[in-house]
């Protein structure tokens, strides 16, 4: 049995000297290495694609870091992955910024690496430049990573809201609210314990299965914060278009459900990380719909709406009863409720 | 586990509507449903849309955050200024606007306040952080109430000294004798499925022996509503007002005896000052003497002054079910989920809330 002191993240490890070299060497070279990361330059220089560029951004916070299914390296690969997957680009370079809180385990933030490189490499993007910054025990919480994202896109393939139509069919990839579920069970401290594991997966292998099948995809978004409804609010908003879906329709799995009746939580409103929704030419939804059944993270996708006639943006839902209500944005987080 | 799927079957809850419609005959009734949770649950599954026109539902004072007064609000907020308080809450009271603002607004100015799911979870807290003062905000009707009681034994037990109560408990029957009182017309009311479990089915007679009103306890699955609909609907018909349980999966007419016992060891009826109603005597829960060295409200000499509803907020009259929230002139602007003004608009289960997430658009 080994009495080694467990290693920890000290402030010298951002500053720029030995320390910070060490950790470089020691922890995210040997997982991140690539030709470009590898010359250790201030900037990486990359290959343009023949098409546009998609250029994306985002920054990961989350309690705890480690949650079934996942954990903050695989959720700062797959977010900025998936947001240029949607719009129909093939995403090729990531940048990683992490952001450390002194005392951190050197383990927990190699475990975090090792994840976002398996990530990366399923995903098929190298993460070609990065920076460390270590900030006084207190003033973050463990790992705080920001991820910019650039990816290709082939100029026949563009997907935009604005081209959203009457007629479109609305089809999500994957089971709703796993995520958001399993990050809240991982807490522990609402009660509520499940085997519920986090959905959180790289899309780009599913966009570009449903491009192959129809050029008409109209629109994607993944379900990130604010889950199913608010994504498809921005679309309906976007596009100036009712949008209809089924209740009964919609992919939600048991231990999800029964977790969000205890906490009074409504399931099309908890965040996803591995599911998207698309809309989709009524002639091609059938199509679209096999391809995405074909790829794993796909295997249940589901039809659970249509773009209707009329007009005013809004989204509603045929309640499994047969009746009709509003599906509006979510105001603020939703809080679980007294009784 | 209970298989909800049953109780949310299209085809059954189309026969209990037929059924409904059938026996109204035409007849304008109004029930109300006191419960929170029934009026997200109704909301929800828009079954205001499968009755008859003629049957009209109206939402009661039984949403716990929303008939919390101001100035618990800002007492629980001008605890929450002191540095050594830890105030714990459970998480829908973190939005509820006080005069001096809200627990979201304070914890943003530093203030230390953390959503706990349970009692238990506050006791801990106070065990792990012996140096600073936790307090709980006990909100809620008596389906809450017991595990505040338990806490408070276990508090004893352990002897903290740094674990104490902000309560605000509120108990039920009372203020349906208020509503009778008004001038509302009820013709009878959906009883509150989670407060009944705990107090029974009785308490409620005086509603058939005073007022000439029945009353269905129900449960919150679509089906379990459309039963007791259907139930009220008959006792109106026959004119035979009475109690009755549809809720007999869960609730007994003699409710759950070991958690009242709890109660009454630990808490003393109390007036308590109802948001839109006013005060209502006796209907509220004071901890005893016994356990007073646990009651924050005597622990620490804070002062507020007496609550004062916003201006132009009507929530009182959607509370009682006079108006519906379209009718308040802050409905919708300035007073929205976001930016909730009112106390109906804060909870996801207030009436405004309900009314603006699932309604407040034109169907077509």
């Amino acid at each position: 049995m080994s009495h080694t002191p467990e290693k920890k993240v000290r402030l010298a490890h951002g500053g720029g000297g030995r320390l910070s070299r060490q950790l470089l060497d020691d922890v995210f070279l040997p997982v991140f290495g690539n030709t470009d990361l590898n010359r250790l330059n201030d900037s990486a220089i990359l290959h343009a694609g023949p098409g546009q560029l998609a250029f994306t951004t985002d920054s990961y916070v989350v309690d705890p870091l480690f949650f079934p299914g996942g954990n903050i390296g695989s959720l700062a690969v797959c977010g900025t992955v998936n947001d240029l997957a949607v719009m129909g680009a093939e995403p090729r370079y990531l940048s990683a910024g992490f952001i450390l809180e002194e005392g951190l385990p050197i383990d927990t933030l190699q475990a975090v690496v090792h994840t976002m490189g398996e990530t990366a490499k399923a995903a098929g993007v190298s993460i070609v430049t990065g920076d460390t910054k270590v900030v006084a025990r207190g003033q973050a919480d463990g790992i705080f990573i920001n991820t910019a994202g650039i990816g290709y896109i082939d100029h026949r393939s563009r997907v935009s809201e604005s081209r959203l139509c009457e007629g479109d069919v609305i089809l999500v990839s994957g089971p709703l609210g796993c995520h958001g579920m399993a990050v809240i069970s991982a807490r522990k401290a609402l009660g509520i314990e499940s085997e519920i594991q986090s959905d959180v997966a790289p899309l780009n292998g599913l966009v570009k299965a449903m491009m192959n099948a129809s050029p008409n995809i109209h629109a994607m978004r993944d379900a990130t914060r604010g889950g199913l409804a608010s994504v498809l609010n921005e679309m309906a908003d976007q596009a100036g278009l009712h949008i209809e879906i089924k209740e009964a329709k919609l992919p939600i799995r048991d231990e999800v459900n029964t977790a969000c009746e205890l906490l009074g939580f409504d399931p099309v409103y908890v965040a996803n990380e591995g599911v998207l929704v698309a809309s989709v030419a009524q002639e091609d939804a059938e199509a679209v719909l096999h391809a995405m059944q074909g790829v794993t993270v796909g295997a249940e996708a589901r039809i659970i709406g249509r773009v209707c006639q009329g007009t005013g943006s809004r989204v509603t839902m045929e309640t499994t009863l047969g009746t009709h209500r509003i599906v509006d944005m979510l105001s603020g987080e939703q809080l679980p409720r007294i009784c | 586990m209970i298989d909800f799927k049953p109780l949310r079957a299209a085809g059954a809850a189309r026969v209990l509507a037929d059924k409904i419609a059938e026996i109204s005959t035409g007849q304008p009734m109004r029930f109300m449903e006191v419960c929170g949770t029934h009026t997200m649950a109704i909301a929800k599954y828009g079954l205001r849309t499968l009755l008859p026109p003629e049957i009209r539902l109206v939402s009661g004072p039984g949403c716990p955050v929303c008939v919390t007064p101001n100035a618990y609000l800002d007492h629980a907020l001008r605890l929450a200024e002191r540095s050594e308080i830890i105030i714990t809450t459970f998480g829908d009271m973190l939005r509820v606007p006080g005069t001096l603002g809200s627990l979201e607004s304070a914890r943003s100015e530093g203030a230390d306040v953390r959503m706990v799911s349970s009692t238990l979870e506050a006791l801990a807290l106070a065990e792990t952080h012996p140096q600073r003062e936790v307090v709980f905000l006990g909100v809620g009707f008596e389906t809450t109430a017991p595990t505040v009681a338990a806490a408070l034994l276990e508090a004893q037990r352990k002897r903290l000294t740094n674990f104490s109560v902000l309560t605000a408990h509120k108990t039920m029957p009372m203020p349906l004798r208020v509503l009778s009182e008004d001038t509302l017309q009820i013709d009878g009311f959906i009883l509150p499925g989670h407060v009944s479990a705990i107090i029974g089915s009785a308490p409620y007679s005086f509603l058939v022996d005073e007022f000439n009103t029945g009353g269905v306890v129900s449960g919150f699955e679509p089906l379990d509503i459309l039963e007791s609909l259907y139930r009220l609907v008959r006792q109106v018909k026959q004119r035979q007002p009475a109690i009755e349980n549809q809720y007999t999966r869960v609730v007994r007419s003699e409710g759950n005896t070991a958690a009242q016992a709890l109660i009454h060891h630990t808490f003393i009826p109390d007036d308590a000052h109802w948001r839109g109603l006013g005060m209502i005597p006796g209907s509220g829960l004071s901890i005893v003497s016994d356990y007073a060295a646990f009651d924050a409200a005597v622990k620490f000499d804070i002062s507020v002054p007496a609550s004062k509803e916003p201006d132009g907020c009507r929530c009182g009259e959607v509370l009682k079910g006079v108006i519906e929230p379209p009718a308040c002139p802050l409905y919708g602007s300035p007073c929205t989920p976001e930016h909730p003004v009112g106390a109906c608009m804060v909870s996801s289960e207030g009436t405004c809330a309900a009314h603006y997430r699932f309604l407040n658009r034109t169907l077509q």
